[in-house]
């Protein structure tokens, strides 16, 4: 099981803000994007889509970057604070 | 010291904490909300956990190119209506030409790696702010 959060304008595009998800044959943070792209809709649109960026564990994270069970994964738009 | 804060701050008592008996420069930079036509607030959403974290990466980093002492940044969330104060940081350093680029070093790293979100709020309802190309620019200058 992971732990999914969606931040910002991501999260008003999804009309959701976290979910759990138990994984089978994803290994990293591409093939998440992929298993979620598969429902469709915005889900495919936002989450192939290279702008949104993505953390596991708090950290931030690459295409390549690992998913285990147990991990926070995350993704959101481009930053703006400051 | 980082800080994530509803609250507003003073910068006065903020100078004040980075004072050092062997740091002869404290340079402070404070952002606000311009006051722009019927800009009425900006609303900051954060990553709670992860903001905290890459804010202290960027300053460890920022301490590992430059001596420095003391150094604070904080920012705010939630609603900031405009004109108030959002971001603070402060460096201090044993000679003013560290203190400005370590500054200027932990804004450009902040504004492009630190999980915040603004969301305007005008008259005529709500935007979420795009990310400027322009931020990825200036943080290119330290690679």
């Amino acid at each position: 099981m992971i732990e999914l959060k969606y931040f910002a304008a991501l999260r008003d595009q999804l009309n959701c803000d976290g979910e759990q998800l138990t994984l089978e044959d994803v290994s990293t943070v591409a093939e998440l994007r992929e298993l979620l792209a598969e429902r469709g809709g915005v889900w495919a649109q936002q989450l192939l889509d290279g702008r949104n960026l993505a953390a596991v564990n708090q950290q931030m994270a690459t295409a390549d970057t690992a998913v285990n069970d147990g991990d926070e994964v995350a993704f959101f738009p481009p930053v703006t604070g400051g | 010291m980082i800080k994530v804060q509803t609250d507003d701050f003073d910068i006065g008592t903020e100078y004040q904490k980075l004072r050092d008996r062997d740091c002869g420069a404290v340079v402070t930079f404070s952002g606000c909300v311009r006051q722009e036509n019927d800009l009425q607030a900006l609303h900051l959403e954060h990553y709670p956990g992860m903001t905290e974290c890459a804010l202290e990466d960027i300053v460890i980093q920022a301490k590992q190119r430059w001596p420095l002492g003391a150094v604070t940044v904080i920012h705010r969330i939630g609603r900031i209506d405009a004109g108030e104060q959002i971001v603070f940081v402060g460096v201090a350093s044993g000679h003013r030409s560290e203190a400005f680029a370590a500054g200027e070093f932990i804004m450009d790293f902040l504004k492009t790696r630190a999980p915040f979100w603004k969301k305007e709020i005008r008259e005529d309802g709500e935007r979420w702010v795009e990310a400027k190309d322009s931020d990825n620019q200036k943080v290119k200058r330290w690679d």
